[in-house]
């Protein structure tokens, strides 16, 4: 077993690094939570049939006057806290995920090329991603959600919320893609292989994906866990401030901004699980992200 | 050094007017603003008539200069929304955010340098383990959780802190200030303190790295050989040489500042500009939206060159360079 381990290298420091396993299984509970809610949960958020104002503002089960059904208690609208939270989750993952994708191929592509051709077209990518590094993340998304409402009609704007939130959060973090395939690129030209690549007259195309891109996979792995975090912290606080999701669609976000309003009153657990539920998933994310950037990175040990 | 500064000038320039440019697309391609500005009886005769006398026809280029033109001579439209000059309702704004983010900047200096310093210094120490562990905590969470956490802490568990608006303010020559009242002060520190927490992280790692890189280098093992007292080797030497990267941080901070600027004065009902952006953005009102970016970007730039400035006064190699 030993033996085993210590050949995949990364393997053995993960079994000696009890706060990266910790994240890993908080991670992977609240993912198989979120993919798993229409089966774990009770009632369905988004069907109004399925829960009534009657159940509203219940507390978890430990405190008094709680209803066993509802485990962590329930909204002033009378939806379960827990299906509440896993289909919030669900919804902010999706995003998340969607979002990084979209983020991924855009910036590694670009990257790849911009790295591969260098030149002008270097110089104008990288260009862009300057001015985009000074804006903050969070004022592009904005700034973007914000023109999307401006140029689509009224009729599909609640439909294509979703849409245009992953759309805002992956324009706002393609850059970081961008920066590091375009170095990572850098280094492996002046590698044999590629000259060879190129020298036996392959296509740019082929160099870029089949030669360049394995080989530059993990600082952008690296990348995509910690921008995998930004995500969802943007979507969440897009959310919050009413610009992301509508209240009958919560994601995280959206919940919390709900559970604002209870801030003042007793009911702690409206605004409190969401936020603690949102807190772990990127609290873990972000240490598995820092434990993938010691093992690509062996001068960090 | 004055090339220097004049080619820095020439850049910021170059940048304020990108910034404009993508401020004029916004009212180029977003929503037509004689619909925004005539009712549904308005013939399409008039409606043309308007556009002609607005200048709308004219070039892009053209409508351009003229947009850059205005800007300058600070006439910087009517908003969409509430029909009061765009100006007036920014201006009136900017000392909100500026107090809130300067002293949110100071905190996050005040606490993040030492903080640097003693982490560098003490890399094994339990103390040091314990404040790495919670910036880590710190990044991961978002702004508004913090606000929302030290509102319920402060706010309403113990009652010490008010926990939306700006208390009592003073009027100094226009400029609406909440520096000046015991009242104000309390108001301002939760927003500040929440708005600090993030950069503060950002500083004091920074801080520690670079002590650490410095403390490595050849010049400090010499001191340190040749018997300079410790306290003077970190604090003097050692400390000096990390003022560079340090301001470096502090101007991109400020970005980062008025950005998160938007969600604390969200959470705490704060009336900066970020409240006056999010509520653009949900009304879609384009001209406040474009001067927005432009007064940012315009405080960012000068912040920009500040540093450059600064610089010149940190580093006497810079002095020199230009000397021969």
């Amino acid at each position: 077993m030993t033996a085993f381990l210590k050949r995949y290298e990364g393997l053995w420091l993960f079994v000696h690094s009890p706060a990266a396993i910790i994240a890993a299984i908080v991670a992977i509970l609240i993912i198989m939570g979120a993919v798993f809610a229409p089966w774990l949960a009770l009632v369905n958020p988004y069907d109004l049939s399925s829960f009534s104002l009657f159940d509203g503002l219940l507390p978890p089960v430990w405190e008094d006057g709680a209803n066993p059904k509802y485990l962590l208690g329930t909204d002033d609208q009378g939806r379960d806290m827990i299906s509440s939270i896993l289909y919030g989750a669900r919804l902010s993952l999706v995003i998340g995920l969607s979002a990084l994708a979209i983020a991924a191929v855009l910036g590694v592509g670009l990257g790849l090329a911009a790295g591969y051709f260098g030149g002008r077209f270097d110089a104008i990518v990288m260009r862009i991603a300057d001015v985009q590094l000074a804006l903050p993340a969070i004022l592009t998304a904005l700034l973007i959600d914000g023109i999307a409402r401006g140029i689509l009609p009224a009729s599909v704007q609640q439909d294509l919320r979703v849409a245009v939130l992953t759309l805002a959060i992956a324009l706002s973090l393609w850059v970081n893609f961008a920066r590091t395939a375009r170095a990572s690129t850098f280094v492996q030209m002046n590698k044999e292989y590629v000259q060879a690549a190129i020298m036996m007259g392959q296509r740019p195309s082929r160099v870029m994906f089949v030669h360049i891109l394995p080989n530059i996979l993990g600082p952008l792995l690296v990348i995509m866990t910690v921008d995998l975090a930004s995500a969802i912290l943007l979507e969440a606080t897009l959310s919050f401030l009413g610009i992301g999701l509508p209240a009958d669609s919560p994601s995280l976000g959206t919940l919390i901004r709900i559970g604002m309003q209870f801030l003042l009153s007793g009911e702690w657990w409206i605004l409190w699980l969401p936020t603690l539920f949102l807190v772990a998933l990127v609290v873990s994310i972000n240490i598995l992200g820092d434990f993938l950037r010691d093992v690509f990175n062996p001068r960090l040990r | 050094m004055v090339y220097f500064i004049f080619k820095r000038l020439v850049q910021s320039v170059f940048v304020m007017l990108a910034v404009a440019l993508l401020a004029f697309s916004l009212f180029q391609f977003v929503g037509d603003p004689i619909t925004q500005m005539t009712g549904v009886e308005t013939s399409v005769a008039d409606q043309d008539r308007l556009r002609e006398e607005l200048g709308l026809n004219d070039p892009f280029i053209v409508q351009f200069v003229r947009f850059t033109g205005d800007l300058l001579q600070g006439d910087f439209g009517f908003s969409y929304r509430t029909r009061q000059p765009v100006a007036d309702m920014i201006v009136e704004r900017i000392p909100a955010t500026l107090e809130l983010g300067i002293v949110a900047l100071l905190i996050s200096l005040a606490v993040g340098i030492p903080a640097g310093v003693y982490t560098a210094l003490r890399p094994r120490g339990v103390a040091t383990q314990a404040i790495l562990m919670t910036t880590l905590v710190g990044v991961s969470i978002p702004t508004f959780v913090i606000g929302i956490m030290l509102i319920f802490i402060f706010g309403v568990q113990l009652g010490w802190l008010p926990t939306f608006g700006r208390g009592g303010t003073v009027q100094i020559g226009g400029w609406e200030s909440s520096l000046f009242t015991i009242e104000g002060w309390r108001a301002l520190l939760l927003p500040a303190i929440t708005l600090g927490v993030y950069q503060l992280t950002l500083t004091m790692r920074l801080v520690r790295a670079e002590m650490m890189e410095v403390m490595r280098s050849d010049y400090i093992r010499f001191a340190m050989a040749r018997g300079v007292p410790m306290h003077k080797l970190h604090y003097k030497h050692a400390l000096a040489n990390t003022m560079v990267p340090v301001i470096t941080i502090i101007g991109l901070q400020f970005g980062g500042v008025i950005a998160f600027s938007i969600v604390t004065e969200s959470v705490f009902q704060w009336p900066g500009m970020g409240l006056l952006f999010l509520e653009s953005i949900r009304f879609v009102d384009i001209p406040v939206m474009g001067v927005y970016l432009v007064v940012i970007a315009f405080f960012f730039v000068l912040v920009n060159l500040i540093v450059d400035l600064l610089y010149v006064a940190i580093d006497p190699r810079l002095r020199i360079k230009d000397v021969q």
